[in-house]
């Protein structure tokens, strides 16, 4: 065995220790999530910008299941997220429901969703999957902005401010204070994160891939196709949807905007930026997007053309989001 | 080489002189915190869209703030406090100012906050501020935060609602046994429109033949015309605002509605009559909360009006930059008045306020803090009548403060 | 209900289909051609109408602008699929829909910093202002030009494509890019040219837009919806499918103002999902590209 060519093949030692750090942290990634999310708050310039990373790092993780690891561009993820949000804040606002109980109402009505726009949407391919997504998500806005009484219309949902989060034993913490939102918040996020690892990991994360790769050979395979999309497609929405609801109760509105189809893309970009069909990606992208966002508007009222130039560029030379490319830089592809 | 240095040569200074220098430290580190806390800056939040449709109007309402909040600094500060505006780009997105109103009241500890265009991002701003006993000054035209359910003790309404502005309008608009058809924008603030020119026209004695809602934001009115016309009303009156009244009057004129019937609106919009031709608008008659031409009248405006031209180049206030003054001006009154920021005096304060900073006089009604004010009538000239680029409009009225053109404080669900 | 305003309404839905059918036919021709989705297709459509305010401006006469504001903005269209398109063949379908949807927030901001944030007066030519009597009603000279010219562009079209030697190579081109490769045609070339088509075709439904609807930076946000839907409906890459889609969506808007008028943008979307639901590749679409 020649020892130049084993010396040859060997990736340069730079490499190899990325290499190895991320297959590390690959293992451990949800720990390393939430360890990251922990001193998040104190990086940040301020708590409101990092829940909204939090929030927002979910939706784009729940909609990377379907579009990065099921390689399905829906446009139409905000309708979820929205109804989650307006479910929970009309079950606080209108009925008097406890925090806990409307959230799941929350989830539970995204769910719901989730199926009755998955069936609909399936049975198209390609372009038409998008539009038909688009499409139906903006019948929900309309119907959101015509059913005023329900969802305060153009205004808004208001009137349901949870100050206090009590737990049953008579436990209760100042929601309103900001570094206790953060890290209530963040342990429902790092649940799901959790929750995504495990189904990412599962039988089930692994024909969603071979979907994704190819379908027809996937159905040659045995697999049904149909089905798994409409899993992808409900757990996506059922993400989604939870988002909305931490939405809600962090920013105690609803606004209409939630639902529209810019919030759709706004999904669509943080999951690129980060890295599609990546973990840590989305979450990435999240909080790539939203300091920029954050920075930028400081700097000049004109902050769109920068993000905008910044996705351009991402799409030509980096594909694979920030987070992507550094693995792809690790892998040595 | 510091090997053989003596102990004693390495501390040069004796115990005495440290303690005392201790001592005198820690008195100089505290006098700036007693220094601070006397002269510490009252600062303002201001959330405006900057970015978006309506950024015109904006960068007017930041203008017209920085105006009130320098000429207050100019005085000597308020209570020899300087104070200062925190400008943030809401995005005209109701998400957006929610998370900018948390980060102003968290991170930027301001003492109040003044602002908000359109009617979801006022709400969005008062529900955050309304929990966290924050100071908030509405000045976004909406019936709604009047409202008992939106209402708290914090939240002031310092801009017109449509119940005033239609009321006033339609005073001078409609007659006993006109015939009027609406064509309303099919959203919260088009219907609170509605409502207050129905209310008026019912008072008055007018007849409403026809009313046609169209989608909010639509680009296009030609299908809503053919209906309008076949009506043969007296009036159009058109119930929508920004680009939606722009694009609805220029399709209407189009189609010849002008030579038919007389075109009302609750609010003639500065800008909006800038997007499109003078000679399009002309005779279009509506409300406004303030116009540069009522300094022939009103010497507070003329005050008002110097004052901008003298700071920013001989242009002249429009009818939103108005309110950045305003709102900020009657805030700064307050405190003034108060002797200080704390919350329950400032808003004791303002209840009792009776300022006149740009129009007349104005005070804020105790039961939901809106404040009476007048209200302007304004005919759109054509471009013949127009002695300067900036003469656009003509004043037919200016309807003095009354309580009678609100909608009572029962009506609104107050039991006080 | 008199039958007069059933037939007002009815021709000014026709009118509004017009409309319509100019806004989608550029969408509809890239993706046809190209099989991409261009998302900066409201955002070019509002450049269209801003290239033609402002050689209005320079040349007085709104009859330059119509003529030179197409040519332009196609050729703006053309560096658009040479510098940043044309790197994304080969790759997933979806890149082109992202980064023309990134190109679109940029277009817009871009358009913010030059003209300001403002709606800007365009007033219709003074030729053709005025309303024209049809017997049941009135009905602005103006309006019936723009059908007029979306006819006109219709017909060239028909001609361009059916009759010449340019057109049996663009549908070939999009039939099978692969075999005309190997025939010997520079693809690339065609499809440059064919963008640039598109692109001034939807710059020529701005500029005849812009005295109608207000000129501001938002005006595209809407027209990109309204476009989806009319060749979604259609059938994507299909122009017989983009006219008739824009004519049933003319009529149906306009007939449901008549009734329930709050309901006019409801009802295009739920015609596009509906008609989706029954021949998921639209009236007269064929299958996508790329699958």
């Amino acid at each position: 065995m020649s020892v130049v060519k084993t010396a040859e093949l060997a990736p340069a030692a730079p490499r190899a220790r990325l290499a190895g750090f991320l297959s590390a942290a690959s293992r451990w990634r949800v720990p390393l999530s939430i360890l990251a999310l922990c001193v998040l708050p104190w990086i940040l310039p301020s708590q409101a910008l990092a829940v909204n990373v939090l929030i927002y790092g979910l939706v784009a993780v729940g909609y990377n299941l379907l579009f990065g690891y099921t390689g399905l561009l829906s446009f139409g993820h905000a309708a979820f997220f929205g109804a989650g949000a307006y479910a929970t804040g009309i079950a606080i606002g209108t009925y008097g429901v406890n925090w806990f109980l409307a959230m799941l109402i929350g989830v539970l009505t995204a769910g719901i969703l989730s199926v009755v726009m998955g069936v609909l949407a399936i049975r198209t391919r390609g372009i038409y999957f998008s539009m038909v997504t688009l499409a139906l998500s903006q019948l929900v806005y309309y119907a959101a902005l015509q059913a005023s009484s329900w969802t305060g219309g153009e205004n808004g949902l208001r009137g349901f401010t949870v100050s206090r989060l009590t737990f049953p034993g008579g436990v209760s913490v100042d929601f309103l204070d900001p570094v206790v939102k953060y890290y209530a918040i963040m342990v429902v996020v790092a649940l799901a994160l959790w929750f995504v690892s495990r189904v990412l990991n599962s039988p089930f994360g692994a024909v969603v891939e071979a979907v994704r790769e190819n379908e027809t050979r996937a159905r040659a395979c045995g697999y049904n196709v149909e089905r798994t999309k409409l899993l992808a497609f409900v757990l996506s929405g059922v993400l989604c949807g939870l988002a909305g609801t931490l939405s809600a109760l962090h920013l105690s509105i609803v606004p209409l905007d939630s639902l529209h189809y810019h919030t759709s893309g706004l999904i669509v970009m943080m999951t690129l930026l980060g890295g599609a069909g990546s973990f840590f990606g989305p979450f990435i992208g999240a909080l790539a997007f939203l300091s920029m966002e954050d920075v930028f508007s400081l700097w000049t009222a004109n902050w769109q053309l920068i993000v905008g130039v910044i996705f351009i560029l991402f799409v030509l030379y980096l594909p694979r989001g920030i987070w992507g490319t550094l693995l792809s830089w690790g892998n040595n592809r | 080489m510091t090997e053989g240095r003596d102990r004693k040569t390495l501390l040069p200074i004796s115990r005495r002189t440290a303690l005392m220098g201790l001592a005198g430290t820690a008195g100089a580190l505290s006098m700036p915190w007693i220094a601070r806390a006397q002269a510490e800056t009252i600062r303002i939040g201001f959330p405006t869209p900057l970015t978006g449709p309506f950024a015109a109007e904006a960068n007017d309402q930041v203008r017209s703030a920085e105006l009130a909040v320098k000429l207050a600094n100019d005085k000597g500060g308020i209570g020899g406090r300087k104070v200062e505006l925190l400008v943030r780009d809401d995005k005209l997105n109701a998400g957006e100012a929610a998370t900018r109103t948390l980060e102003l009241i968290e991170k930027d500890k301001v003492h109040a906050v003044v602002g908000a265009l359109s009617s979801a991002v006022q709400l969005a701003v008062n529900e955050v501020t309304r929990a966290r006993n924050m100071l908030y000054v509405s000045i976004s035209q909406s019936d709604t935060i009047n409202e008992i359910k939106d209402f708290s003790s914090y939240t002031f309404h310092e801009a017109l609602n449509p119940t005033m502005t239609t009321a006033v309008v339609a005073k001078h608009t409609f007659q006993k046994g006109s015939k009027i058809v609406f064509l309303a924008a099919d959203y919260a603030y088009g219907h609170e429109m509605l409502r207050g020119f129905k209310r008026a026209a019912e008072a008055i004695g007018a007849e409403t033949v026809g009313e046609i809602l169209h989608p909010f934001g639509a680009p296009d009115y030609s299908t809503f015309i053919p209906t309008i016309l076949s009506l043969q009303a007296d009036i159009l009156c058109i119930c929508n605002f920004g680009r939606d009244q722009a694009n609805s009057i220029k399709q209407a004129v189009e189609f010849g509605v002008k030579d038919q019937m007389k075109i009302v609106v609750p609010v003639l919009l500065h800008n909006q009559r800038l997007a499109v031709d003078a000679d399009v608008f002309e005779g279009v008659i509506g409300g406004a909360n303030y116009y540069w031409g009522l300094e022939e009248t009103v010497p507070s405006a003329k005050t008002f009006n110097d004052a901008f031209r003298g700071l920013y180049q001989n242009a002249v206030p429009t009818d939103y930059g108005a309110y950045g003054y305003t709102g900020v001006a009657s805030l700064l009154m307050a405190i003034e008045q108060a002797g200080g920021t704390e919350p329950q005096k400032v808003i004791a304060a303002m209840e009792a306020l009776k300022y006149d900073v740009a129009k007349g006089e104005q005070y804020y009604r105790k039961c939901d803090h809106q404040s009476v004010q007048s209200v302007l009538v304004l005919e759109s000239k054509g471009k013949a009548d127009m002695a300067s680029e900036a003469d656009l409009f003509k004043i037919l009225a200016n309807e003095p403060a009354s309580e009678s053109v609100l909608r009572s404080c029962s009506e609104l669900g107050f039991t006080n | 209900m008199t039958f007069q305003l059933i037939a007002m309404q009815l021709f000014s839905g026709l009118a509004l289909g017009a409309v319509l059918i100019m806004v989608a036919l550029g969408l509809s021709i890239i993706f046809g051609m190209l099989g991409i989705v261009n998302f900066a297709h409201g955002a070019l459509f509002m450049v269209g109408a801003y290239a033609g305010l402002y050689i209005a401006g320079l040349t007085g006469s709104f009859w330059w602008a119509l003529l030179l504001a197409p040519v332009l903005i196609g050729m703006f269209g053309m560096l658009i699929e040479r510098f940043l398109i044309r790197p994304l063949y080969g790759r997933s379908p979806d890149d082109p829909l992202l980064l023309t949807f990134g190109l679109g927030y940029v277009l817009v901001e871009a358009v913010r910093i030059f003209f300001g944030t403002d709606g800007i007066p365009f007033s219709t030519p003074a030729a053709l202002r005025g309303v024209v009597h049809l017997g049941f009603g009135v009905f602005p000279i103006y309006r019936i030009f723009v059908i007029g010219v979306v006819v006109a562009v219709l017909v060239c079209l028909w001609i361009g494509l059916e009759k010449t030697k340019f057109g049996l190579i663009v549908r070939a081109g999009s039939a099978d890019p692969l075999i005309m490769r190997v025939l010997g045609v520079d693809i690339s070339r065609l499809w440059l040219v064919v963008f640039g088509i598109g692109v001034g075709i939807t710059a020529l439904g701005g500029v005849l837009a812009a005295p109608m609807r207000n000129v501001s930076p938002e005006m595209g946000s809407l027209v990109l919806a309204e476009a989806f839907v009319v060749t979604v409906i259609g059938g994507m890459g299909s122009l017989p499918g983009a006219v008739i889609a824009g004519l049933v969506v003319g009529v149906s808007v306009s007939m449901t103002s008549l009734f329930a008028p709050e309901m006019a943008t409801i009802v295009m979307f739920a015609l596009m999902a509906l008609i989706l639901l029954v021949r998921p590749n639209g009236l007269y679409g064929r299958p996508a590209a790329g699958l």
